[in-house]
């Protein structure tokens, strides 16, 4: 058990449990939904992203397993706020952290509270999981690529 | 996650306990499977994850080996011993697996790679001659999805159409609503021997009856029901009869299309190429008897030949006494889990085989999978390839646990165990 309680840390089961930003949003400018078929996890990300390309306001709705709920919810705090350009290169050190062995990580501080998805590595059948809020998140910003470009 | 094979000491054998010789004994039977004797995390391996795919016993691997090591030559090709005897031991693979089902003859036996395989050979072989635009096709709400998407591909081409026959919250048929599904343009009604989802033995003697008496064929998914029991295809009735080698101890990549002589007579080739023909010009080409019509190509000789050991293997035990042993184990089963609180069974249907699914109130049976895994317990979580049936229910997934006969009673204690530890992270 104990890879296990690395997967299910107290931060993780925590925002499984209530989920922070779980609501419609129904004025968002971006919209996209995420499945991954595997496990049947499907949840809907909602974004409002104002004129200057920052993510004023950000939200998801669906059910998931623990790790892609707990992984949505921390995503959604973590984002807001944060530039649209910025997305990209914190899904990559997301996915490097998830994906690839601890040494090779040098900017996984650069994540924060995410951090505590660093035992996902270990499980790579949960990789989709954890980053299936990302790809949603990823494929809302491009629906619609004029105010805003993650490039 | 890595998985090591560990050769555990057996059960003690002759104690005072053990069963008389000849009386069935799962943990005696366990000792031929070597992947049974691994363990997963630490842990020795529980497996209850059978209808996806079994394990296999020490006689069909060693029936693969046999074949490579010492008969491997092309069928019905070489003039040869050697590829004399390889036909033999393919023909008789197809002898075995025609008595299996009681099929009246072997011929009518199309060796294909399993369940899904056979359905779209019907679908694309018998569908366009026998269902046009405007005709109909029943399936029912349970079915997996290898039993839907070949009738929606044929529905599309042809420009047919598909009437779903709905099952209750306990995961049954409604076959009160059959009568009013049944039209003129009824073709087909193609429906499961046992769902793999929910685990509901459906009546398809009753069901085949109520077709004929409309003159609609029907086909018999036989995935989950030819490895948990006895099998009468003539008592059945049907006209078609699927199922696949893996699930049974066989070899993956082995399985059987059944058809009535003369509907298979009557059916077009499925693929075109070597032994399926009888001569072939530029300009025509004429087929081969069935079931060779069927084969096209050099087939899966040493699947067909290991899928024979495997039958070899459950006959030996009797089928019978697999029905019987795995019904108690499911009452075992399901006595068990619904001891444990927070704990919901997904389909509670009265005739049940094998599959026991069940959902945990804030947990997510993907969780539950990872934690019980952990544990040493292998089980299946998701939609089961039968996304209608979730939906029937309003849920994503299930958590579902299918037994085979070499799983006892300490199996699922081991499993019950498991799901204590989800409750305790989950608490």
């Amino acid at each position: 058990m104990s890879d296990l309680r690395e997967l299910y840390q107290q931060t993780i089961l925590d925002h499984t449990r209530k989920p922070r930003n779980f609501r419609q949003m129904p004025d968002a400018n971006r919209a996209a939904d995420g499945h991954n078929p595997l496990c049947g996890d499907k949840l809907k990300l909602f974004l409002k992203i104002d004129d200057q390309g920052v993510i004023a306001d950000i939200s998801f709705v669906g059910a998931g397993c623990a790790i892609s709920t707990a992984s949505a919810s921390m995503m959604t705090e973590f984002l807001r706020g944060r530039r649209v350009v910025e997305v990209a290169g914190l899904f990559e050190k997301f996915h490097d952290m998830v994906t690839r062995p601890l040494e090779a990580q040098p900017e996984a501080a650069a994540l924060g509270k995410l951090a505590v998805f660093a035992g996902v590595r270990e499980f790579p059948v949960r990789v989709k999981c954890a980053t299936l809020p990302w790809h949603t998140l990823q494929a809302a910003i491009k629906k619609d690529q004029a105010p805003v470009s993650t490039e | 996650m890595s998985t090591s094979i560990s050769k555990r000491p057996r059960r003690a054998g002759r104690s005072a306990a053990a069963p008389p010789p000849g009386a069935f004994n799962p943990a005696a039977l366990r000792a031929d499977f070597p992947l049974l004797q691994t363990t997963v995390h630490g842990q020795p391996l529980v497996y209850l994850d059978n209808a996806a795919t079994s394990q296999k016993p020490q006689a069909v691997l060693a029936a693969l080996l046999r074949y490579y090591s010492n008969l491997n030559a092309n069928i019905h090709r070489g003039i040869y011993q050697l590829s004399a005897a390889a036909t033999a031991a393919y023909e008789n693979a197809r002898e075995k697996a025609a008595q299996f089902i009681q099929a009246p003859s072997a011929r009518e036996i199309v060796f294909v790679r399993g369940s899904t395989e056979a359905i779209n050979l019907v679908a694309a072989s018998w569908g366009p001659a026998h269902v046009q635009a405007g005709d109909e096709i029943i399936l029912s709400e349970m079915e997996h999805h290898s039993n839907i998407v070949p009738w929606q591909l044929l529905s599309q081409r042809t420009g047919s159409r598909l009437r779903v026959l709905p099952i209750t919250d306990a995961g049954e048929l409604r076959l009160d609503e059959l009568e009013n599904l049944f039209t003129p343009r009824t073709r087909l009604l193609a429906i499961t021997h046992i769902s793999n989802a929910l685990g509901t033995v459906n009546p398809v003697k009753q069901i085949v009856s109520l077709a004929h008496a409309r003159g609609v064929p029907v086909l018999v998914d036989g995935a989950q029901s030819a490895p948990h029991l006895p099998v009468n295809v003539r008592d059945i009735d049907c006209d078609f009869f699927v199922f696949s080698g893996h699930k049974m101890c066989g070899p993956t990549g082995i399985g059987v299309l059944w058809a009535r002589g003369e509907i298979l007579q009557a059916m077009e080739p499925y693929q075109g190429g070597g032994d399926m023909i009888s001569s072939v010009t530029f300009e025509k080409s004429t087929w081969n008897e069935t079931p060779h019509k069927f084969e096209a190509g050099t087939p899966n000789i040493a699947g067909a030949i290991g899928l024979g050991a495997a039958i070899d293997y459950l006959t030996g035990i009797g089928m019978e006494q697999i029905e019987r042993y795995e019904h108690e184990l499911l009452a075992y089963t399901r006595e068990k889990l619904s001891a444990i609180g927070s704990l919901r069974l997904i389909g509670t249907a009265k005739d049940r085989a094998a599959v026991l699914s069940f959902v945990m109130d804030g947990v997510h049976p993907h969780d539950i999978g990872a934690i019980v895994d952990g544990e040493g317990v292998a089980i299946r979580t998701g939609h089961h390839c039968c996304q209608p049936v979730m939906d029937h229910f309003h849920i994503p997934a299930t958590a579902r646990v299918s037994l085979a006969f070499y799983n006892t009673r300490q199996d699922i204690d081991r499993l019950a165990a498991a799901i204590e530890k989800v409750k305790e992270v989950f608490a």
